[in-house]
């Protein structure tokens, strides 16, 4: 499925640390976060300790700190940061002529 | 009567055994680092050996040489950097000349004589006059505006300077050079650094290293012209620009020479004493004359000289050793230098000049701009140099003096202590633990592990004490980590938390954030990580809220807030819940409502199905499960029945509770009803360090709890009995009487004024509880009971922050600001094959 990806808007339309949201018919919703140096990366909008919406949280550096109990994730790998343990579906994201792109099988796996 | 002349043998006898043996006293010229250092360590193995005096050129008390770039670019005050001050002198009955340089000596005579005519006689004399800057005798170079970088009135012209505006040239890359280019920088200057050289620092640096740092500060906006030899300094009457020997011209007001220092020793040539280089000591800082001691960068001691503060302690050592008899001696030193220029780290130990029989191992990671080499023979470091990142040099350095065979851990050496001392991502506990005994932990003072494990031992259980105590970390502070972590290492648990560093990123606490906020005038969250060195892109969502909030706080109506820098509740004006939806509190002034507002909670609940309402303890009533695409709709109702955002969710004045008093309560004795809708509709909107309840009983009967809020009036039949510093939270605590007032205008001015103070003073994060029980009752009544005029601008710096904050965050956005919070970027509606 590689190479099949879906455009979901505007690079600016994303606040700079920030995320915005895109949601899935019939599944989970995707959150798509913007860095300081323009990086975009895409979760699934849950948190691995208690499904938190990662979306609201506060972006730093590469990471992302959950609004409920300030677990910190990593945007690269999903993965809780320090002595925390979980991990969050990743989907490959990336920006094209200024376009967001994020892998389509992957979106529908993480929101199944 | 003096004893010399008494009368008969007899009286002479009985007055010696009741006076004590006059002092022997010492006299030293020069009141810098070593010269006060050695009278310190003098101090410390016998206090009552010597009576001291001490001349110094500079009109100042003793100070930290090393410090003054700090001072040039604003991160801190003289009043910062003095080590000791005049009670030191005065405690220690040492007395001080100062301002009046010594202009010669007569060793036969035991006298030296200042500049002003003061003759005074010693035993023994201590020469620590440091070094003199050298000026290239260009042309041009004695022009007014042509200064060197040495002490305290140099900063001060170079700040006279800068507050012009204008250009700068810096004349020479060493350490020196790029300290003041940088300073002057951030004091806004345009800076172009002229280097002789082809690469920066390159005593310090090798080539590579040389040339990253001069990419990254050409990056912040220096220019930096490397093989520039200066040709002639230009101007009528004063500097005007600097023109190099191929031809090229650049303008500059201020012209600061940084190309080197010699060791000051006319005073002692002048005097006969052997001079070399330096002048010339044993290895117990004596001199050709035994009763004439130098120590400092003025000395050479086995024909080397230096020009860093860690020989002259190891120096000042040996020199007090010998004084009071128990001589060690010095032997010399070997050098590592670990510095931060511009807020760039940089370490070099050794001889890295390479070489015959020498081998590299380097490594290289220009994106992360972090470049290694360490530099061996036959298995042993000789030299290293670090960029970057400057973490190992300790080790490095360690090795190096010890001369270890390096052999077995050749293939990881380059990756540091944790690699090479055994699994990839090692504890860093543990590298600290495996440190030797005479590891060096703070270079500015040279302190080694085993000292700081001594003084931990002997009872510092804090960062402060430890620096009160050894002086580790107490200078540039860029060992702290390491301090920190003996101290977890050797106390455990026990670890004093002491005044904390803001958060990970930083080394500096909330009250030096907040102090420097306002002193360097910082008025966004980039600049102050960058003013302040912070260690992370941008930060972590510890600092940012409280950078945000500071800012505010600081620059009321300038400061532009950061939204992203706020936790969901603030962005969004509601509070987040645990499965993810909101609930909104609208404001109830007083904890009065209408049926209005009734009327209108009840639709809101309906129309969009809110499973439930609730009455919160602060009388206000909370609808709940509200989804964040439908928040601005709920606003914009609540909004359109004149209802304002209650801010349950900041950290900001939550509530106003009130019982019904005199209106209706047959005790009450005031209007207490009125007083709390009055307090509410002057403090709503404020932000605050943390979340702030006020509340006012009508008597003393206190229905509305008012003791256990964060402002509290209580009613009684002669005025108001203000009180404040209540929490009823995890840690319950009841208030402290503040004061009494006779009139509501009175209640209202000191709750602002209380208002502000906590706004301005406690740490973000920080209830009125714990601030008042760290600063004390008695500072706060201080500042707002007996002092009117501070009480007042304090109640004027709230209403004024308040014209700019009484704006209702909900009206906005239900007009249809920042859509982006609430609405999808886009949505996905699989093919229903994909589906399954
Ligand atoms: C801006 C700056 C930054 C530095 N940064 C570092 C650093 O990061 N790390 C490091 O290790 N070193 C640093 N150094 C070097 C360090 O400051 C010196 O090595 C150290 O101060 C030398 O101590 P001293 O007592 O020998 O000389 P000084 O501290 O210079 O003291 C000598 C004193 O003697 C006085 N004096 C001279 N002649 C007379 C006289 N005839 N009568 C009376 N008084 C006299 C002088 O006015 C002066 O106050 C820095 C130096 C400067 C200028
Ligand atoms: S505090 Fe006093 S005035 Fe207020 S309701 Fe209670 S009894 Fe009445
Ligand atoms: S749900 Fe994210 S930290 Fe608990």
């Amino acid at each position: 499925m590689i190479g099949d990806w879906l455009d979901i808007g505007w690079l600016d339309e994303i606040p700079v640390r920030g995320a915005r949201t895109v949601p899935v018919a019939g599944g989970d919703e995707i959150a798509v976060f913007r860095t300081s140096d323009d990086k975009v990366f895409a979760l699934a909008n849950r948190c691995p300790h208690k499904n938190g919406p990662l979306s609201q949280g506060i972006v730093h550096g590469h990471s992302v700190t959950c609004p409920l109990h300030n677990w910190k994730i990593a945007l690269a790998t999903g993965e809780a940061q320090g002595a925390d343990n979980g991990c969050t579906p990743v989907i490959p994201a990336k920006v094209s002529a200024g376009r967001v792109l994020i892998c389509r099988a992957s979106t529908l796996k993480a929101a199944a | 009567m003096d004893i010399h002349d008494s009368p008969s043998p007899g009286a002479t006898d009985a007055i010696e055994i009741a006076t004590p043996r006059p002092r022997e006293h010492l006299v030293v010229i020069g009141n810098g680092m070593a010269g006060c250092r050695a009278v310190e360590e003098l101090l410390a193995r016998d206090a009552g050996r010597f009576r001291v005096s001490i001349f110094g050129a500079e009109p100042h008390v003793n100070y930290n040489r090393i410090m003054l770039s700090p001072v040039l670019a604003g991160e801190k005050t003289f009043d910062d950097i003095v080590i000791n001050g005049h009670d030191w002198y005065q405690d220690n009955g040492i007395e001080l000349i100062a301002g009046d340089p010594v202009a010669a000596i007569d060793r036969a005579a035991k006298t030296v004589t200042s500049q002003a005519g003061r003759t005074i006689g010693y035993d023994k004399l201590l020469i620590a006059t440091g070094s003199d800057p050298f000026i290239i005798p260009v042309p041009g170079h004695d022009l007014p505006g042509v200064i060197s970088f040495r002490d305290m009135a140099d900063v001060d012209a170079m700040l006279a300077a800068a507050a012009t505006g204008g250009d700068a040239v810096v004349i020479g890359g060493g350490l020196l050079g790029l300290e003041a280019a940088h300073g002057l920088m951030l004091r806004g200057m345009k800076v172009t650094v002229l280097h002789l050289m082809p690469t920066l620092m390159e005593r310090q640096l090798d080539e590579a290293a040389g040339w990253l740092l001069k990419t990254a500060l050409e990056d912040r906006g220096q220019t930096v012209l490397t093989g520039a030899d200066t040709a002639e300094i230009h101007g009528d009457g004063k500097v005007a620009g600097v023109r190099l020997k191929d031809g090229r011209d650049i303008p500059a007001s201020l012209v600061v020479m940084a190309v080197g220092i010699r060791p000051s020793v006319a005073l002692a040539r002048a005097s006969g004493l052997a001079v070399g280089r330096g002048i010339q000591v044993d290895d117990h800082m004596v001199t050709s004359d035994p009763d004439v001691l130098a120590v400092g960068e003025c000395v050479e001691h086995d024909g080397q000289v230096y020009g860093l503060v860690v020989p002259l302690w190891e120096m000042c050592r040996a020199l007090a050793d010998g004084l009071v008899g128990k001589p060690t001696g010095y032997r010399g030193s070997v050098t590592s230098t670990k510095l931060k220029v511009a807020g760039l780290d940089v370490f070099s130990a050794g001889d890295f000049s390479g070489g015959e029989n020498c081998e590299d191992i380097v490594l290289r990671d220009g994106a992360r701009g972090i470049y290694k080499r360490v530099v061996l023979r036959d298995n042993r470091i000789i030299g290293a140099v670090l960029y970057g990142d400057t973490g190992d040099g300790g080790w490095y350095f360690d090795l190096l003096k010890k001369g270890e065979d390096v052999a077995d851990i050749r293939d990881v050496l380059i990756y540091g202590q944790a690699f090479a001392s055994g699994g990839g991502r090692a504890d860093p506990k543990a590298a600290v633990a495996a440190l030797s005994d005479d590891a060096e932990i703070c270079g500015c003072n040279g302190v080694s592990k085993g000292k700081v494990v001594a003084c931990i031992e002997d009872g510092a259980t804090s960062l402060d004490t430890v620096r009160a105590t050894c002086k580790a970390s107490a200078s540039c502070g860029s060992c702290t980590d390491l301090v920190e972590t003996l101290l977890a290492l050797t106390l455990g648990d026990s670890v004093e938390s002491g005044p904390k560093t803001l958060c990970e990123c930083t080394s500096f606490t909330h009250d030096d954030v907040r102090r420097e906020i306002v002193a360097q005038e910082l008025k966004s969250i980039p600049e102050v990580m960058q003013k302040l060195h912070w260690s992370t892109p941008d930060g972590c969502s510890s600092c940012r809220p409280a950078l945000n909030y500071y800012l505010l706080c600081a620059w009321p109506g300038d400061y532009a807030d950061d939204q992203q820098s706020r936790f969901v509740n603030e962005r969004l004006h509601a509070n987040i819940q645990k499965d993810g939806t909101y609930s909104v509190v609208p404001r109830m002034w007083g904890g009065i409502t209408s049926p209005t507002e009734l009327r209108a909670i009840a639709d809101v609940v309906e129309k969009y199905d809110a499973p439930m309402v609730k009455v919160t303890g602060g009388q206000r009533l909370d609808i709940f499960g509200i989804r964040k695409e439908d928040l601005p709709a709920v606003w914009a109702d609540l909004n359109a029945a004149g209802m304002v955002s209650g801010h349950a969710y900041g950290k900001a004045l939550r509530t106003v509770k009130t019982c019904v008093g005199s209106e209706w309560c047959r005790f009450g004795t005031q209007d207490s009803t009125g007083l709390g809708v009055k307090l509410e509709r002057m403090s709503w909107g404020s932000w605050m360090p943390h979340k702030f309840k006020i509340a006012v009983s009508g008597c003393p009967r206190n229905c509305a709890e008012a003791t256990i809020k964060d402002f509290g009036v209580v009613c009684v039949d002669s005025g108001y009995e203000l009180h404040v510093g209540g929490n009823g939270g995890t840690k319950v605590r009841a208030t402290d009487l503040l004061c009494k007032v006779a009139t509501e205008r009175e209640a209202m001015e000191y709750c602002a004024a209380f208002i502000q103070l906590y706004r301005e003073e406690a740490r973000y994060l920080e209830r009125t509880a714990p601030w008042i029980e760290r600063v004390g009752l008695d500072t706060v009544k201080a500042r707002i009971i007996d002092d009117a005029e501070g009480r007042a601008a304090l109640t004027d710096r709230f209403l004024f922050s308040q014209s700019f904050s009484q704006d209702d965050p909900w009206a906005e956005r239900a007009a249809g600001a920042r859509p982006e919070h609430h609405t999808p970027m886009a949505a996905f509606t699989p093919r229903t094959e994909e589906m399954a």
